[in-house]
């Protein structure tokens, strides 16, 4: 068991409700978070067949706004955000200027200048900072993480238990679309948007109001099964529809073009930063990808274990688990471009014993977001 | 948590229950709920020599790959391959049909150095408090 450091680790505004339910916390990004609160097996098919709640209170929000607002976050970002309505969202990367991600992230347009990104928990600084610098002035940048509570409803059910508290139309929220609206008293931004793979809804609202929000939704998802879910399931789900997750899968020294992101690489929309490098790679194509593979033999590969081909290393295993949904042991790495076809027999070194492997098309599960 | 009367305990929390000249080894219910649902355990070949405090197996939960280590030293003599199919019997049984080796001791003098129920229960009032 990891020694407690001494840095003191930020906790949500639902710190107290999940101690109150018996949560397992550990530290994550810096924060402490629940890692699960009956099992990862039991809340992973609770999200799957019926719903879940998620606390992601610890991802960051930062605001751009301002007359220039759009175009900084052109400058910023490798998707094309003048493609955004207003209320509509977008998948999207902050690349270094030879190509490696800084971060991904949601962009949402609030407004036609008024954008905000949500980022993952443990860049909050690193993004604001790197915001910051490249906005040259030219946008307000706010990082309001610390007022912002942020939830998720996840799950077959989660659109009626949200229905059931919430005075917007969720039946005419499409994917990826948000809307304002309140959840039982609360006001709220809602979007059609999630790490699951799963139907279902993020929710943002002032940091207080958290734990009412919280409460409201685990009383309106009653009738429907729902509990609450812990960062364990929340990898385990997003790992079986291959969604990456920064840090293990996607970092500062891998590019969105080596992890199959190349759909959020908008190269003809103008100048950003990280263009010129990812033009290159294009023009060239990658060395390694980001693969999905299942196991053959028995055993799980874990992340940082070595893949082999052909008898020597081609790759590097970047998150693994044993699927809950398919009962079988899944992955991500990056392997050289040669052995990176679907289909390749693969190795994966487990402790200095090779485990027969096959690169294998993903998501793993079969993705079931509304798509319009 | 239980912690049967009759066995004896590791450090490591790996338990050992003596049946005659052979003995049972498994993981404890503290050790099993510290480590959350598990998904695969790897256990060594029968006949493989096991060593007192040594690793002999691997047991993985959705999120942590954890070494077993034997209570003894000695000889395998059966292994629990049930567990290949159900690993989840270490959860849900950690002392009955989630053990997972039987073993023969070449030196019964070592279960002298493994602790009671009694004093396995006062070790892990100190591994919480610390």
């Amino acid at each position: 068991m990891a020694q407690q450091a001494t840095v003191t680790l930020k906790r949500t505004p639902l710190y107290e409700a999940h101690r109150a339910a018996g949560a397992k916390l550990i530290e994550f990004g810096g924060w402490e978070m629940p890692v699960q609160y009956t099992g990862i097996l039991e809340e992973h098919k609770a999200v799957r067949s019926a719903v879940g709640l998620f606390d992601i209170s610890h991802m960051g929000e930062i605001e751009i706004k301002g007359p220039r607002a759009l175009e900084v976050v052109q400058r910023l970002t490798t998707n094309d955000a003048a493609k955004l309505a207003v209320n509509q969202v977008q998948y999207a990367a902050l690349c270094y200027p030879h190509g490696g991600i800084v971060d991904d992230l949601t962009v949402y347009r609030l407004g036609p200048e008024h954008f905000f990104f949500c980022v993952n928990a443990a860049n909050i600084e690193k993004d604001s900072q790197w915001i910051l610098q490249h906005a040259q002035g030219q946008a307000e940048i706010s990082n309001i993480s610390a007022q912002v509570a942020q939830l998720a409803v996840q799950g077959p059910h989660a659109q009626a238990t949200l229905q059931a508290i919430c005075d917007i139309q969720l039946d005419a929220l499409p994917y990826y679309w948000a809307a304002h609206g309140y959840v039982q008293g609360v006001e709220a931004l809602i979007s059609r948007t999630g790490y699951t793979g799963e139907d279902g809804f993020e929710l943002y609202c002032p940091a207080s109001q958290g734990p009412e929000l919280w409460t409201a939704l685990l009383q309106a998802g009653q009738p429907h099964g729902i509990k609450p879910i812990g960062l364990g399931a929340r990898d385990t789900l997003r790992l079986e529809m291959a969604y990456a997750l920064y840090g293990n899968d996607i970092t500062a020294e891998t590019t969105p073009l080596q992890a199959g992101l190349g759909w959020i690489v908008k190269l003809q929309k103008g100048e950003f930063i990280g263009r010129e490098a990812l033009l290159q790679e294009r023009a060239t194509g990658v060395q390694r990808k980001l693969m999905g593979f299942e196991l053959i033999d028995r055993g799980v590969a874990r992340s940082h274990y070595g893949i082999l081909a052909e008898g020597q290393r081609v790759g590097e295993v970047t998150s693994g688990t044993m699927s809950p949904s398919l009962n079988k042991a899944i992955g991500l790495g990056y392997i050289r471009a040669e052995y990176a076809k679907v289909g390749t027999e693969i190795s994966i070194d487990i402790r200095g014993k090779l485990a027969q492997a096959r690169v294998t098309r993903t998501p793993f599960y079969p993705s079931h977001v509304r798509k319009a | 948590m239980e912690f049967p009367a009759g066995l004896r305990y590791t450090k490591e929390h790996e338990w050992i229950r003596i049946e005659g000249e052979q003995a049972y080894v498994g993981i404890t219910d503290y050790a099993q709920q510290e480590l959350g649902d598990v998904v695969y355990v790897e256990l060594p070949e029968v006949d493989a020599a096991v060593r007192h405090m040594e690793p002999f197996g691997v047991v993985e939960s959705v999120k942590a790959v954890s070494d077993l280590f034997s209570p003894v030293t000695g000889t395998v003599k059966q292994i629990n391959d049930a567990l290949f199919d159900r690993p989840e019997l270490v959860n849900s049984d950690p002392y009955g049909q989630g053990w997972m080796l039987v073993v023969t001791l070449a030196d019964p003098a070592q279960l002298d150095t493994l602790m009671t129920a009694e004093q396995y229960e006062a070790y892990l009032r100190q591994v919480k408090e610390a």
